[in-house]
């Protein structure tokens, strides 16, 4: 050891050299990138550069496109779309004037996806049944967020006891199987289109609700929540400007993830035959009399196509969305929340 | 709060939570316009109005809902009795669940078992093996199993396995539920009951394990000189199952409401499809206590996860 | 005798915004016994090369070359099960967080006695018994009872005591501390200190204590070794880098710590920030931050070498400064100076400043 000893003391490291002198180098002190612009750009480069969301993108477009001009649109007269890409009416019994035909015709070049029970062309029908299908998920998905978006951020907001009464709701809600009480709905308010938007509306809104309801406990406590409430901003203001955008990314991957849920359970309703009336051209309900009708099918032979197109299109969408929906997640770096149980129709 | 103290406190919420599954099953379907009465004028459009107000007073319906409802519950709590069937053959509601409920318990604990015994090695497998290869496809099979829907999955399994391949009789005059053939009858429902929940439950445990994985403690483990192995199966799996408990009630559901459609698919003589006759038939009764079931299943797999997350993380009796 | 020897360690991960080479060209040594300090700020590659010296670098980290010498094996060219072997038992590390560092679902006892079971092959009965006696060796009261504890039970303290003793309970021949105090609150923090520097001398193991702090380098360590940036810029014995500091972001430091009677105005804080690893200054990494920076600095990226002869350095070198002063570059010099005033000790000053 040294012998110096004692209290050290340096002089001349004059740190306003730094400061005043020019800059040495080209190189510049980084400037940290945060803030939430930046985040929604990086998530949307990270989005463009995932190959299966993309994949996922492109499956979505043509096949909403597909339904889109299947048929011409007309609105009050007007025809809106005046496309029709579909080969047939959807209702068209064939047979009955083309007698080369039959119920159960297999795949042919003129009927890419055979005929179904009723002599009907299933690629006609499956177009045009895109319509329901796919338009009711974002229809179902866009209504329950934004109910579930207010209904938990004034819970959360609040807390205390409007909390606990609002919160206690949503437990009850999330005691039922999604699917059984949609069932129950569409047996009191009988099949169609709105019908079943509010079936599946009912018990959809409730996750987001107690998502955002997290989101928000926890962003509330931040300081500059706080802060805008000491500056005398009105509580609803305080909710919409500040938590909310905070509380968007997980809300995102939620609906991107749910959308393919509804599908399949509003599918699953028409193979029920609860969904709407048999013989619409609704990918759920194409399937409903396919159980028997596989297993009897005319002469011994199986009728494959029946089954395997209406019900190989719910799945191609509802992959492609759910594609889609992981691309986002990764993307925003959100959480894992994907507990809603698409394929069981929860 | 010792873990004793937490179950009961845990058990006694769920009270509340009942009496509003009850309210809300009884408040929608009492909503439904198809009431006996109705069914029985679409029957009989002949009949006199004294026979409508005789048949209103056996229903109970004169009285205000609120009565109505009162009386339902308590013949529920007080005698067990769910109220009956009408037409022509009247049975006791109670007497259906009785008979159809093992049916479905059998086929959601093989769709459970199912899901559990393939999510949770393939989901330790694609966390360990993160970004590579063999993650990647269980990855998107998992992708694809959720996307299936399970009615269509069903009918697919039946076309290639029971009609092309021949190892399965479509509908084969079934043994009672308690015979050994049962197990082979249960395989193609099973699968499809299980396969979404399956999907589900490997990309949970998939995207828990690897968030525990780059936790310190995992250095910690590996810094102590202990085996991968070790370090997978006792340090990260543990942390990883209690994220996974808590899932696990939404995947009751997903197998509850999977059942109605799968029992419809393969013919299952369970409640689900007895819920859907309810429905086509207008049977208020059996689609109240049918429906309240369900609620009350998904209820006790909520409690169970509960109780299951305090024992397996130590610190949740504190909390 | 040298325990450890570390030549021309690299590490790299490769990130999405770039490759960000975290420890570049690093090289030193420990003596059995002895404690070596690492100082540099966060981000500086302590840590990397505390876990790269036990082969923990993960995806997307990689050791792209060097050698890392322990008792004249090199680590980096051992099997999985060798290195294994080496982890915990004779290398061992006391993490910078306890509290995140210990698994929240087995108790801290089953955490000590599962290494223990492992490399030295104890029965369940005797690892207990071992466990117990170490967690009384670290001072934790009523030991044999808080055995089957779980982390959160614990206090912070009593964490980091129980990580300690977790790291001593294979009698390792080099204890790696990773900023092992920053975490507690000052008095726990000085009585954690003394307790490393005890267990070390009672179970004659050899320290490598990283830290940002020099005063806690001035308390229990030897020799020294200041890090800017991934490099290593000076080397040096405690004794020396405080009389006789080398490098300016040495000097820096120093000055930048508070002292009781200063009549400065102000603290002379470095001005700037370390720089993000993913964009590096070129030349000297520190010289936008450097009061005695000259054109040069910018260009030349400065070797580390004996500052009295300008030789280029070793391992085995005891002084080494990577400053292009002492390369003949610089124009102007380096004009601090170190005076020393009072006879006050040092140790005693540091722990007065803090």
């Amino acid at each position: 050891m040294s012998t110096k000893r004692g209290r050290i003391r340096i002089t001349g490291f004059d740190t306003d050299r730094v400061t005043d002198r020019e800059r040495l180098s080209d190189w510049r002190e980084a400037t940290t990138t945060g803030g939430t612009d930046g985040r929604w750009k990086r998530a949307w480069r990270r989005f463009r550069e995932n190959r299966a969301a993309m994949l996922g993108v492109y499956t979505v477009a043509i096949m909403s496109l597909l339904a889109l001009f299947s048929q011409k649109v007309v609105v009050a007269g007007v025809p809106v779309q005046p496309f029709a890409i579909a080969p047939y009416e959807p209702g068209e019994i064939l047979y009955l004037q083309n007698p080369s035909l039959e119920r159960f015709n297999p795949p042919t070049l003129a009927h890419p996806m055979g005929l179904d029970a009723n002599g009907r062309d299933i690629f006609s029908r499956l177009l045009v049944g895109g319509r329901i299908s796919i338009s009711i998920g974002f229809v179902v998905v866009c209504i329950t967020a934004t109910i579930g978006m207010a209904y938990g951020a004034i819970a959360g907001y609040y807390g205390g006891w409007v909390d606990e009464v609002m919160m206690r709701f949503v437990d009850v809600i999330f005691a039922f199987p999604g699917l059984v009480l949609a069932l129950v709905i569409v047996a009191l308010l009988g099949g169609g289109y709105w019908p079943l938007v509010v079936a599946f509306t009912v018990p959809g809104w409730a996750s987001y609700a107690r998502l955002i309801r997290g989101e928000v406990l926890s962003v509330k406590e931040n300081e500059y929540v706080l802060a805008a409430q000491a500056l005398g901003a009105r509580d609803r203001s305080v909710i919409f400007r500040h938590i909310v955008p905070n509380a968007m990314a997980p809300l995102i991957v939620q609906a991107s993830l749910s959308i393919g849920t509804v599908v399949i359970g509003v599918a699953a309703l028409g193979f029920l035959g609860l969904g709407f009336p048999p013989g619409t051209p609704e990918w759920g309900t194409m399937l409903n009399q396919t159980r028997s009708t596989i297993i009897t099918g005319p002469g011994g032979t199986i009728p494959w196509w029946v089954t395997v197109f209406p019900g190989g299109a719910i799945f191609l969408f509802v992959m492609a969305m759910n594609m889609i929906g992981d691309g986002i997640n990764d993307a925003l770096d959100a959480q894992e929340i994907s507990a809603a149980g698409a394929g069981g129709a929860e | 709060m010792s873990l004793r103290r937490f179950i009961l406190k845990r058990v006694l919420l769920v009270f509340p939570i009942l009496l509003g599954v009850s309210i809300v099953t009884f408040s929608l379907v009492k909503l439904t316009p198809g009431n006996p009465v109705q069914v029985a004028i679409g029957l009989n459009p002949d009949m006199g109005p004294q026979e409508i107000a005789r048949l209103k007073q056996r229903y109970g319906l004169t009285q205000p809902a609120w009565k109505q409802y009162l009386n339902w519950l308590g013949d529920i709590v007080l005698h067990g009795d769910f109220g009956s069937t009408y037409g022509a053959r009247e049975r006791a509601v109670s007497d259906i669940i009785a008979n159809r409920l093992p049916e479905t318990v059998v086929l959601g604990l093989f769709g459970w078992v199912f899901a559990l015994a393939i999510a949770i090695p393939t989901g330790i497998y694609a966390a360990v093996r993160k970004d590579e290869l063999g993650d990647h496809v269980s990855r998107f099979v998992a992708l694809a199993g959720i996307s299936l829907p399970n009615f269509w999955l069903g009918l697919m399994l039946i076309l290639v396995f029971a009609l092309v391949l021949n190892l399965f009789p479509v509908s084969a005059p079934r043994k009672p539920l308690w015979h050994p053939a049962t197990l082979w009858y249960l395989l193609l429902p099973g699968i499809t009951i299980g396969t979404a929940s399956a999907s589900n439950l490997m990309r949970i445990m998939r995207s828990s394990m690897a968030e525990e994985m780059n936790k310190e403690y995992v250095t910690a483990a590996r810094a102590k000189g202990l085996p991968e192995r070790t370090v997978v199966l006792k340090h990260v799996l543990r942390n990883s199952l209690i994220s996974v408990t808590t899932v696990a009630a939404f995947l009751t559901a997903a197998i509850v409401s999977g059942s109605v459609v799968v029992e419809q698919v393969f013919g299952w003589p369970g409640l689900g499809r007895e819920l859907i006759a309810a429905v086509r038939n207008r049977q208020v009764d059996l689609i109240l206590g049918i429906t309240l079931f369900t609620g009350v299943a998904i209820i006790l797999a909520n409690l169970l996860a509960d109780i299951l997350y305090a024992v397996l993380d130590p610190r949740i009796r504190y909390d | 005798m040298t325990l450890l020897e570390v030549n021309d360690l690299t590490v790299s991960f490769y990130t999405e915004e770039g490759v960000v080479t975290a420890v570049d060209d690093l090289s030193y040594r420990i003596e059995s016994g002895e404690t070596f300090g690492v100082v540099g700020e966060s981000g500086a590659g302590k840590s990397v090369t505390a876990l790269s010296l036990m082969r923990l670098i993960e995806e997307p980290g990689r050791i792209e070359s060097g050698e890392i010498l322990f008792r004249g094996e090199d680590i980096l060219k051992m099997s999985e099960s060798e290195v294994r072997s080496v982890r915990g038992n004779e290398i061992a590390m006391i993490f910078q967080d306890a509290q995140t560092a210990l698994n929240p679902v087995y108790s801290v006892g089953e955490q000590i006695s599962e290494a223990i079971r492992h490399h030295l092959g104890y029965d369940d009965d005797a690892a207990r018994d071992r466990t117990v006696q170490l967690l009384d060796r670290v001072g934790i009261p009523d030991a044999e009872s808080r055995y089957g504890d779980y982390p959160h039970e614990f206090s912070g303290g009593m964490q980091q005591r129980a990580v300690i003793a977790m790291a001593l309970s294979c009698d390792p021949a080099l204890l790696i501390a990773d900023e092992p105090t920053t975490a507690l609150d000052v008095t726990t923090e000085a009585k954690i200190l003394d307790q490393i520097q005890d267990l070390a001398d009672e179970f004659d193991t050899a320290v490598q204590l990283i830290t940002h702090d020099l005063g806690v380098v001035a308390k229990i360590c030897e020799r020294v070794m200041v890090m800017y940036a991934g490099r290593p810029v000076e080397k040096a014995s405690v004794e020396d880098l405080y009389y006789d500091p080398k490098h300016p972001y040495t000097v820096g430091l120093m000055s930048s710590i508070p002292r009781i009677g200063d009549e400065r105005d102000r603290l002379q804080t470095i001005p700037g920030t370390m720089p993000d690893l993913v964009d590096v200054p070129p030349g000297c990494a520190f010289h936008p931050r450097c009061p005695y920076a000259e054109e040069c600095c910018a260009r030349k990226r400065p070797p580390l070498v004996d500052p009295e002869t300008g030789d280029a350095s070793t391992a085995a070198d005891d002084r080494a400064a990577a400053c292009l002063e002492y390369t003949g570059d610089l124009e102007n010099g380096l004009d601090f100076e170190v005076t020393v005033e009072g006879e006050d000790p040092l140790v005693e000053e540091e722990q007065d400043a803090r």
